[in-house]
């Protein structure tokens, strides 16, 4: 009954936020609506036994990533923006290709819910150690060369956004 | 208690919320002018990508989709790294955050 409760507190939270964000004229406010929005999400990983990617969410989500982006809206001045159009010429044609895409969307649960079978759930392993333990496990067992691969593009990513946003020295 | 198919949660409801999230990001993709908010839709729908992938971790009891969602925020950090820097060297030179005013390789 909880879990229920908390589920849609969380969903509430997360798809507010997202309309909000793509909503609101300021980019500041978007920038907050998409941390609430984020909050949420990281609230639904917490309910799906996920501890180690709530903490993740939180901490590099809404802790590192939201702050770089309110840096960024802060360094290139988007007062100027936030008095011009909203949104852009095709605002009919996005909205229709969104609204297209939810009515697919809307067929398919209707329609075909019946003939999918997800299945009962597996039954969680008693025994298992926590989920910090097991993730760091599969990680360093068998995911160790895509973890080696991720810290080479962090490295290229640093490289190139100092490139990219350093100013010219002739 | 049993209220239809509101309750209890299953799999199916991440999905849907997952959708849901997907479509938003999508749309705000489409209809924004301003790049910083495109940016943030972008964002909007790789968290959608890693809701489905905890969910179905969840009903399969398999880590690799939460491993798999680690990697997914790992891309979307360095997506937004460098995504950002070329919006400040773009606004360097073209006094512009709006993405229809950055026309310079349309014919």
């Amino acid at each position: 009954m909880l879990d229920t409760f908390f589920f849609y507190a969380f969903a509430l939270l997360a798809i507010a936020g997202a309309i909000l964000t793509i909503s609101l004229r300021s980019a500041v406010h978007c920038a907050i609506a998409l941390i609430a929005s984020l909050a949420g999400v990281a609230g639904l990983y917490l309910l799906q036994k996920a501890e180690f990617l709530f903490a993740v969410q939180i901490v590099l989500y809404i802790g590192g990533i939201m702050v770089l982006f309110l840096f960024v809206i802060m360094l290139v001045n988007l007062d100027q923006a936030a008095r011009e159009r909203q949104f852009h010429r095709r605002f009919w044609a996005g909205i229709a290709a969104g609204g297209a895409t939810a009515a697919l969307f809307a067929v398919f649960l209707l329609k075909g819910w019946g003939s999918i079978q997800l299945g009962e759930p597996a039954p969680p392993d008693p025994n298992a150690p926590g989920n910090v333990e097991q993730l760091a496990d599969t990680l360093f067992r068998d995911y160790l060369v895509p973890f080696e691969l991720a810290s080479l593009l962090l490295l290229v990513a640093i490289v190139g956004s100092v490139i990219m946003a350093k100013k010219r020295v002739s | 208690m049993d209220t239809g198919i509101l309750h209890p949660i299953t799999t199916a409801h991440y999905l849907v919320l997952s959708a849901l999230l997907l479509l938003i990001g999508t749309i705000g993709l489409l209809v924004r002018r301003n790049v910083v908010v495109m940016m943030m839709s972008i964002e909007l729908i790789l968290n959608a990508v890693n809701v489905n992938l905890i969910a179905f971790s969840r009903h399969l009891q398999d880590l690799g989709g939460q491993i798999f969602a680690i990697f997914v925020i790992v891309v979307a950090v360095a997506e937004a790294a460098v995504g950002l820097g070329i919006l400040i060297a773009l606004f360097r030179n073209k006094e512009t955050v709006q993405v229809d005013e950055i026309d310079l390789l349309k014919w």
